[in-house]
């Protein structure tokens, strides 16, 4: 055996060394090396995941306030103007060829030029304008919404696919607005085509910065290929999410006048995608997963098209009796229930959308999401017995390797989005089926980088993205973190030690990560080991929001801004990006008082005129809410 | 030890006791039993952080196969084989592939506190390759590099042959300037 040459206080190897001892002294510490920084970057994707998880729990918060809102919102003018925005799209409809005349392609447009119906050379086209940067105008996105909504509107909710001999079959998970994902799928599997079919399994937009190019190209290659591209709603296909998660942003970023109108229609034609496919009446593919009361039967009845966004459940009738109790005003009622799904009906739905599958038996609510459940290998098999089914196969979950397989081989996870949270953080993938439905996986990872990095760059890249945004958390709860880290700091010495200062971040960020690792890289610490706590947070980041507002409104406004964007929207109704005075005002109250936030009269009017940039009693809230996203300190632009 | 001493004294008196037989240094023979306690909460808890960094599933179990890095991960530098040892000292009477955390916990913690399998110093990662320097001319090439790793001791997967020569191989050379790859790795571990 070799000599031990490892000592606790020897500084000097023992004897003379043979180069292999040299060299398994060079392998042992390399692979030590190798290790921590495989810690490093699986803690940062731990670190992505919750915040993802985090915000989209956020979201049952800001549907219970839709609710609060119908319910509470009293306008003094005739129309209930916000009750319309939400409960009713029909009146916001003009016909199509109305819109189409209203947005013209200017000569001086050099971009990809349509012709309907779409061709396959349309596609290309499409492709090779979308490499070269272009982006598609206004009128082309509206017609590809227009024609792609006719075709949508025709399908079942849950589309049959048989397999056969001579057609291969590629399944695809989330893309979320990377192109360069999709395009690199397409080359090295194929476009689709009559011989190429391919199922896209829903989260085609938000997050990526081509979630319209992503989309554009999907939905073309779906009307040449109707019978041969199967398109499945996936919970980011909901415009409420796309205000919160960037495809919102992006639309209106490229295509400013037009925004609106794209806006408008993407809502509807959303609601007409397919929610699942059914291949060979064995494998289902849907988003999200199932619950333990899923039924084919009634997803296959139901009007998919009534899930407008999960923000936005229906009131079950005792609710709205009570409303009517409570508040004796015109409420409209009738309507209201003539235009919702039944509950049970859009449950089934969330379900399918938003579910995760996981190792604990059962099926209960998934809570981190604020929708869907978890549901377990024996509500698995429960279904797949139910419904004759060999296997379940879904995305929505990120995972390293672009996908997983679980629960005996039952669900498989699908995602082909790679460097999802960035650069480096985890693999795409595809799967491929034949006759025998026995998947087989391709994986991929796109990179931008030009020259390839180390290891140990790509991990600072991942690990220095997530410290950012877990800095936004922490400076958001600030108040309430000092005000724990003081309790533990019984003897006022304005230290803690590292285990206490993870306990206390855990608890008031409600987030479960490994804190004391992290906590010398967040925070400021003494040479014997203790944090300063009252010094903040390490390398993070400022925010340059405006003077005007007040510090305790200042955490709520940073804390909240993603919400309050959404809320502000939704009010918008011709999404001019404005809203008036008295609307805010409103709003603002209802908004504190459902979320629990105390507020002083004066103050709300000091933010309403801060708000009011222009000093015309109208407020641009979207500007002024992106004040408040967090800037790396380094400089560069915010992250949405 | 006089009887009139008190119980805590007494207890002090033991953990020094305990303290030399574990081989700790001296300094932390002055630990109050407060501070022992809170330092072994914290070395569990951190213990159990990169645990849990693995147990995919939730239910403080890990793939065997990740073990390694997660010892590794708290600052252990064992070769291969002294990690087979740790493994086989935490592994199942039947090995079913999993290692459960409440057996891995007092192990690793005992680990830690015994101080075993620390890092090498830098000065002597140094001399491991002027050893293999057998030149003398203060670098290596890519070829001798590649034959050592993968050749000698406990050698490497073409992925971790690849990986440390994309940060250790000077491209203009074709050579490992050793001591600057050295002096990089310390800035980046820091």
């Amino acid at each position: 055996m070799l000599l031990v040459i490892y000592g606790n206080s020897d500084k000097k190897l023992v004897g003379k060394l043979e180069s292999v001892k040299a060299a398994l002294l060079i392998q042992s510490w390399y692979r030590c090396y190798k290790a921590r920084l495989e810690l490093r970057r699986r803690q940062a994707l731990s670190i992505f995941e919750s915040i993802e998880y985090a915000d989209e729990q956020d979201q049952l918060q800001l549907a219970k306030f839709f609710t609060f809102m119908l319910e509470n919102y009293t306008q003094k003018k005739e129309e209930n103007s916000v009750y319309q925005s939400i409960a009713s799209i029909e009146n916001q409809r003009l016909d199509t060829k109305t819109v189409l005349r209203m947005v013209e392609v200017p000569d001086s447009y050099e971009g990809p030029r349509l012709m309907f119906p779409l061709t396959y050379s349309d596609v290309l086209l499409l492709i090779k304008a979308f490499k070269e940067n272009q982006i598609l105008h206004a009128r082309y996105v509206l017609e590809v919404l227009v024609e792609a909504k006719k075709v949508l509107k025709q399908l079942p909710n849950i589309t049959h696919i048989m397999s056969i001999e001579t057609k291969e079959l590629t399944i695809c998970g989330d893309i979320h607005g990377k192109l360069d994902d999709l395009f690199l799928i397409f080359y090295k599997n194929g476009l689709p085509s009559g011989n190429n079919r391919y199922v896209f399994n829903g989260d085609f937009v938000d997050r990526g910065k081509n979630s319209m190019e992503v989309l554009m190209v999907l939905f073309a290659l779906f009307l040449v290929f109707p019978n041969d591209v199967y398109l499945n709603r996936g919970n980011h296909e909901d415009f409420l999410m796309n205000l919160r998660y960037g495809f919102t942003k992006e639309i209106t970023s490229k295509y400013k006048k037009h925004s609106a109108k794209i806006l408008h229609y993407l809502e509807e034609v959303y609601t007409w995608l397919p929610i699942g496919t059914l291949i060979d009446k064995k494998v289902l593919v849907v988003h999200g997963g199932i619950a333990d009361d899923t039924d084919l039967e009634i997803l296959n009845k139901l009007k998919r098209n009534k899930m407008r966004s999960v923000l936005m459940p229906p009131s079950t009738p005792s609710e709205i009796e009570l409303r009517n109790i409570q508040f004796p005003y015109n409420f409209q009622t009738s309507s209201m229930s003539l235009d919702q799904m039944p509950k049970d009906d859009w449950d089934q739905i969330i379900n399918i959308l938003w579910s995760d599958p996981r190792k604990k038996k059962g099926c209960s609510p998934n809570t981190t999401r604020g929708g869907g459940c978890y549901f377990g290998p024996d509500i698995t098999n429960h279904i797949l017995n139910k419904f004759a089914l060999k296997m379940i196969i879904r995305s929505h979950e990120c995972k390293p390797e672009g996908f997983e397989i679980c629960h005996d081989g039952k669900v498989i996870t699908l995602f082909s989005a790679s460097n999802y949270y960035e650069e480096g953080s985890n693999r795409g993938a595809y799967l491929k089926l034949k006759k025998d439905l026995i998947p087989r996986f391709f994986q991929y990872q796109c990179s931008q980088m030009v020259k390839s990095k180390t290891l140990h760059e790509s991990v600072n890249i991942v690990e220095s993205t997530a410290f950012r945004i877990l800095g936004e958390k922490l400076i958001a709860r600030n108040s309430e973190l000092m005000q724990v880290f003081k309790m533990y700091d019984v003897n006022k010495t304005g230290k803690i030690t590292f285990y206490e200062w993870g306990k206390a971040v855990g608890q008031v960020l409600e987030m479960d990560l490994p804190w004391l690792s992290l906590c010398p890289r967040l925070a400021q610490r003494t040479e014997d080991g203790y944090v300063y706590y009252k010094m903040g947070f390490k390398k993070l980041t400022a925010i340059n929001a405006p003077k005007q507002v007040k510090s305790g409104m200042f955490q709520t406004l940073v804390r909240y801004r993603r919400d309050l964007k959404i809320i502000f929207n939704v009010i918008d109704k011709d999404k001019s990006g404005l809203i008036s005075l008295e609307e805010f005002r409103d709003i603002w109250k209802l908004f504190c008082s459902h979320y629990g936030i105390k507020i002083d009269e004066a103050h709300v009017d000091q933010l309403a005129n801060a708000m009011d940039l222009n000093h015309d009693g109208s407020i641009d809230f979207n500007e002024f809410l992106t004040a408040f996203d967090v800037v790396h300190r380094l400089g560069g632009e915010p992250k949405p | 030890m006089a009887e009139e001493k008190d119980n805590g004294d007494e207890e002090m008196e033991t953990n020094r006791v305990k303290g030399f037989a574990q081989g700790h240094t001296a300094s932390k023979v002055s630990e109050t039993r407060l501070e022992l306690d809170a330092g072994l909460l914290e070395l569990q808890k951190k213990i159990k952080e990169a645990f849990e960094v693995f147990d995919h599933e939730s239910n403080d179990t890990v793939d065997v196969r990740e073990i390694g890095t997660i010892i590794r991960s708290l600052g252990c530098c064992p070769s291969e084989g002294e990690l087979h040892d740790l493994i086989a000292e935490v592994e199942e009477e039947e090995p079913t592939g999993y290692i459960r955390l409440e057996t891995f916990l007092p192990m690793m913690v005992k680990v830690l506190k015994e101080r075993r399998y620390r890092p090498v110093p830098e000065d002597v990662l140094l001399q491991a390759f002027e050893v293999l320097d057998t030149a003398k001319g203060g670098f290596l090439t890519k070829e001798d590099l590649v034959r050592y790793m993968t050749e000698e001791g406990e050698p490497f997967t073409q992925e971790e042959m690849e990986e440390m020569l994309s940060a250790a191989l000077d491209p203009d050379t074709n050579t490992i300037q050793y001591r600057d790859y050295l002096a990089m790795m310390v800035i980046d571990e820091n």
